[in-house]
C-alpha cells in the first residue's frame, strides 16, 4: 500500500495525464444554455453541503454558487458590496450599519436582516467550531440589531476599520433564518439546489431571479476526481469542461489542446522561520537566510511559466501592500558574513516539509541545496500530511508554509500577533501589536495606512517569513468555454459560473 | 474427515480472526499523528478551535470507552456515523460497495476462464510457442505498476485511437469499465496462470496420469478428468490471495478512473481520520478476506481431500 501510493507519486509526477485528443463523450447540454460540468478534488464521501463548514475549493465553489455573503473580495483583495448594498461605519468605527440589497432566498422568502443575524449567529456558536467564527467574533450580537428588514446594525467589541474584510470571510455565508437540513439547501445565489451524490455529484440548476443577473448556462454540475491527472484526462476526453487546479507542468504539456486560465497571486509560497527559539531567534541568521534564497530558482523550479517572485511579504499587489520596499536580490557573500556574525557556521538547519501542498517538498530540496551553498548544513524533514498545519505551529524551527487569498489585514491578526491562534512564526512584538490596532482602528485613514506600511518594513527586515514566491492558480477549461476570468482564488471572481457560457 | 466437519472446525477461528483485524484496525487507525478534528480544521487550526471540534466530536473520551461502544454498536449491527459528514457508515460504505463489486467481480469472472485456458494451454505444449509466448507477456505484464499500465491504457485507447472514455466521472458504463479490467486482471492473469501452468505440468508427469494413459484411457480424459483437478487446488487457493490483493490495485484503478469506490472512500477515510468509516470498511474487508481464504480451503480440499 505505502510503496504503491510512493510509487503512484513519481509515477504520476513522471507520467501525468495522458495524450488524449477529444475522445470520450463529447458535451451534455439540457437546454437553457447547456450543462458545464467542473471537476474538482474533493472530500469524498464524508463531504458536506454546509456552506458555514466549507473547507476544501469544491465545497467553496459549491457554496458561493448556492449562497451570497454580504461581502466577497475584489481582484485585489479588498471587500466589495454583495448582499449588502452598502456599509457605513460611525466615526468611532464601532458601530457599522449595513443595507442589504433587494434578493430573494430559492424558497421565494426575501434576505431579511434577521436572516443575517441568525446566519452570523449559528457561525459564532460556540459549539460549532465554525471556520469564520474568528473573523466575526469581534461582533457583539446581544447589542447588534435589525433596524427594519433590509438595515442591520452591529455593534463591535472594538473599532475596527476593516470591518467589510469580516463580512466577506471565508465561510461567511447568509443562509435562512430557518434552514437546518443542509442536504438541501436553500441560498440566495445564482444556482438553485438539484441533487447530490456525496462523494460523487451535485447538480445544481440556474436561478433565474438572481440578483446580479442570472446565469448563462442552464445546468452547473460538480464532479469528484481527487487527482489532477484524471481532471486532466476527463477534460481532454471531453467528459468535464471546466478542470479546477492543473499543475504548471500538465499547463505546458497540454497547452495547445486547451484552454488554460492563470490566476496570478493565488498562494503565497514561503519558508517559516520561528523566531522565539534557536536558531532563528538570531536576527542575523534569520537575514542570512533572505539573502541566500535565490527566489528565481525556486520559482522556476517549482512552478516554471506559473509563478512570480516574493519579496518576503504576504498578498503581493493587495490592498494595503507595501509596493514601495524594493524587490530583495540574493547576496550569498553577505549572507555568508551574517552566519559567522551569527556563530553558526556548519549548523544544521532543519527544514520541516510534506506533502500537504503540491511543490512543498521540492522547494524544500532546492532551499536546502541554497543553505548548503552559504555554509551551513541543512536537513529535510519530511511529516504527515494530514496534520501538517496543526504539527507546524507548535514544532520545527524552518517549515514549508502557503497560504491562499486573503486581506493583508487578516493574514496578520491570524498570524503575527502576541495573540495570534495560528502564528507559525511566532512572531510577537507588543509594538508590533501596537501599529496593528492603529492599523484598523486609527480615525484617519492616512494613518491607518502608514501603520500598515510600517508593520511590513519590520516584518521585511526582521520578520520569521520569507516569501520567496506567487504561485497562479491554473484551470483548464474546454475550448467553447468563456468567461472565466482569472481572479486570485478565494475571491469574489474565481470559480464564477454564473458569468461563464458554453458555446 | 468430511467436508461439514472440516468446515465447522474453521469456523470459530474465522470469527476471531474478524475480530482481531478489526481490533488492530483501530489502534493502527488511533497511532496515526493526529485526528479528525486536526484534519478538519486544515490549514486554520487554531488549538482552541480544534479542541472545540474535539469535544464537539466526542473524540476527548478515553479510547477504551470508544472502542467498547464502537464494538457494542456493531454487536447490534450498527456500524455508526461518519465523524465528518454525519451520515451513516453503512449508507456510505454501501454507497461505495457497487461499483468496487462490479469491478472485482467482473475481473473475478474474467478470471477463472482466462487463466485455466492460459494454464492448461501452455502446459499442454510445454516449452512450444503458445508456452514461451505467454509465459514472457505474463512476466511482462505482473512487472509493471498498475498506474503505469492505466496511464499507458489512457494514451493508446482514449487519446490515439479514442475507442474509449478516460474516466468514469459520468457513470460506469461498458465501455469505461473496459481499461479498468484491463489493468485490474493484468497481475492476476499472470501469476494465476502461471500456478495452473505449473500444476498441469507436475499432475501430467505424474505416476497416475501415466498410468491411467497406459491403460488406454483416452488423453482428453486423462487431461481434464484426472490431472486439472489436481493442478486446480493451488491455483484456487491463489485465487483467495488475489481477491486480496484486488482491494490494492482496485485503489488505484478508482483513483485513475475515478470510480467512487470502496478503495476511494478508503483512502478518504484514513487521510480525514474518520474512525467510524474506517472501521466499517475493515469489518467488511475483513469478512470478505477470511470467508474467502475458506471458501478456497474447503475448494482446495474437495479438490484433493487429503488435508
Amino acid at each position: 500500500m505505502h510503496d504503491q501510493l510512493t510509487r503512484r507519486a513519481f509515477l504520476g509526477a513522471a507520467a501525468g495525464a495522458a495524450v488524449l485528443a477529444g475522445c470520450g463523450t463529447g458535451p451534455s447540454s439540457s437546454g437553457g444554455g447547456g450543462r458545464l460540468r467542473a471537476a474538482f478534488a474533493g472530500g469524498g464521501a464524508t463531504e458536506v453541503l454546509d456552506p458555514h463548514l466549507a473547507n476544501l475549493f469544491v465545497e467553496a465553489a459549491r457554496a458561493k454558487a448556492m449562497f451570497d455573503k454580504l461581502a466577497d473580495l475584489g481582484d485585489d483583495v479588498a471587500p466589495r458590496p454583495r448582499l449588502a448594498e452598502r456599509w457605513e461605519a460611525s466615526a468611532d468605527l464601532r458601530t457599522w450599519r449595513v443595507t442589504l440589497r433587494q434578493a430573494v432566498f430559492h424558497d421565494g422568502k426575501p434576505v431579511r436582516a434577521q436572516d443575517v443575524l441568525a446566519s452570523y449567529a449559528r457561525i459564532l456558536d460556540p459549539k460549532g467550531a465554525y471556520r469564520a467564527r474568528s473573523s466575526l467574533a469581534l461582533i457583539d450580537l446581544r447589542d447588534s440589531r435589525a433596524v427594519d428588514e433590509r438595515t442591520v446594525e452591529f455593534a463591535l467589541q472594538r473599532p475596527f476599520a476593516e470591518f467589510p474584510n469580516a463580512l466577506a470571510a471565508f465561510g461567511a455565508y447568509i443562509v435562512p433564518a430557518g434552514l437546518r437540513d443542509f442536504s438541501k439547501p436553500v441560498g440566495s445565489g445564482p444556482f438553485r439546489f438539484g441533487s447530490w451524490q456525496p462523494g460523487r455529484s451535485v447538480l445544481l440548476t440556474r436561478n433565474p431571479d438572481y440578483w446580479d443577473g442570472a446565469p448563462h448556462i442552464g445546468e452547473l454540475e460538480f464532479l469528484i476526481a481527487n487527482e489532477e491527472s484524471a481532471r486532466m484526462n476527463a477534460l481532454l476526453g471531453g467528459q468535464v469542461e471546466y478542470a479546477h487546479d492543473i499543475s504548471p507542468a500538465t499547463a505546458r504539456r497540454h497547452g495547445s489542446r486547451a484552454r488554460f486560465v492563470h490566476s496570478p497571486n493565488s498562494n503565497m509560497q514561503a519558508f517559516a522561520m520561528k523566531v522565539d527559539r534557536p536558531p532563528f531567534d538570531d536576527r542575523d541568521l534569520r537575514e542570512a537566510l533572505f539573502l541566500l534564497a535565490d527566489r528565481r530558482r525556486l520559482v522556476d523550479t517549482t512552478m516554471p511559466g506559473a509563478g512570480q517572485i516574493g519579496n518576503d511579504l504576504f498578498g503581493k499587489g493587495y490592498l494595503h501592500y507595501a509596493a514601495g520596499i524594493p524587490q530583495r536580490e540574493p547576496d550569498l557573500d553577505r549572507a555568508k558574513a551574517l552566519i559567522r556574525r551569527a556563530g553558526a557556521d556548519g549548523t544544521t538547519i532543519e527544514l520541516t516539509t510534506s506533502q500537504a501542498a503540491s511543490g512543498f517538498v521540492e522547494a524544500a530540496t532546492v532551499f536546502a541545496d541554497q543553505i548548503r551553498a552559504a555554509g551551513l548544513k541543512a536537513k529535510v524533514v519530511t511529516g504527515d500530511k494530514d496534520t501538517y498545519w496543526s504539527d507546524i505551529l507548535k514544532r520545527g524551527t524552518l517549515v514549508s508554509f502557503r497560504s491562499g487569498a486573503m486581506p493583508i489585514e487578516t493574514h496578520i491578526s491570524q498570524r503575527l500577533l502576541s495573540h495570534s491562534t495560528t502564528n507559525a512564526t511566532r512572531w510577537a512584538r507588543p509594538g508590533f501589536d501596537a501599529l496593528y490596532d492603529r492599523a484598523v482602528s486609527a480615525p484617519r485613514e492616512q494613518d491607518r495606512k502608514d501603520a500598515f506600511d510600517r508593520m511590513q518594513r519590520m516584518l521585511h527586515a526582521e520578520g520569521g517569513l520569507l516569501v520567496w514566491g506567487f504561485a497562479d492558480g491554473i484551470v483548464a477549461t474546454a475550448r467553447d468555454v468563456t468567461g472565466v476570468r482569472g481572479a486570485p482564488m478565494n475571491t469574489l471572481d474565481w470559480a464564477r459560473f454564473d458569468k461563464v457560457r458554453l458555446g | 474427515m468430511s467436508l461439514p466437519r472440516y468446515a465447522a472446525r474453521r469456523l470459530p477461528p474465522a470469527f476471531a480472526q474478524v475480530a482481531a483485524v478489526t481490533t488492530v484496525i483501530f489502534l493502527l487507525t488511533e497511532l496515526l499523528p493526529g485526528d479528525a478534528a486536526v484534519v478538519l480544521a486544515g490549514d486554520s487550526p487554531d488549538p482552541a478551535r480544534v479542541a472545540q471540534i474535539r469535544a464537539g466530536l466526542g473524540l476527548d473520551r478515553p479510547l477504551p470507552e470508544r472502542f467498547a461502544e464502537w464494538a457494542a454498536g456493531l454487536a447490534r449491527l450498527d456500524l455508526g456515523s461518519s465523524i465528518v459528514s454525519g451520515r451513516p457508515v453503512a449508507e456510505i460504505v454501501l454507497a461505495a460497495l457497487a461499483p468496487t463489486a462490479l469491478l472485482a467481480g467482473l475481473t473475478l469472472a474474467l478470471l477463472v476462464p482466462l487463466a485455466v485456458a492460459a494454464g492448461v494451454g501452455a502446459a499442454v505444449r510445454e516449452g512450444g510457442p503458445l508456452d514461451r509466448a505467454l509465459t514472457s507477456t505474463g512476466v511482462a505484464l505482473y512487472s509493471v505498476p498498475e498506474f503505469a499500465l492505466a496511464m499507458l491504457l489512457i494514451a493508446v485507447f482514449c487519446g490515439w485511437l479514442g475507442w474509449l472514455p478516460a474516466t468514469a466521472i459520468d457513470g460506469l458504463g461498458p465501455a469505461v469499465l473496459v481499461l479498468p479490467l484491463l489493468v485490474l486482471l493484468a497481475r492476476p492473469l499472470s501469476s494465476t496462470g502461471r500456478l495452473v501452468r505449473a500444476g498441469m505440468i507436475d499432475a501430467l508427469h505424474a505416476g497416475y496420469t501415466r498410468h491411467a494413459l497406459r491403460l488406454g484411457v483416452p488423453v482428453r480424459r486423462v487431461r481434464y478428468a484426472h490431472a486439472l483437478p489436481n493442478a486446480l487446488a493451488p491455483a484456487a487457493q491463489q485465487l483467495a490471495r488475489t481477491v486480496d490483493w484486488l482491494l490494492g490495485g482496485v485503489i488505484v484503478v478508482e483513483a485513475v478512473f475515478v470510480v467512487p469506490g470502496l478503495g476511494t472512500v478508503l483512502v478518504d477515510a484514513v487521510a480525514d481520520r474518520d474512525l467510524p468509516v474506517v472501521q466499517g470498511l475493515a469489518v467488511l474487508f475483513a469478512t470478505t478476506t477470511v470467508l474467502v481464504n475458506l471458501a478456497a480451503d474447503l475448494a482446495a480440499f474437495r479438490l484433493v481431500p487429503r488435508a
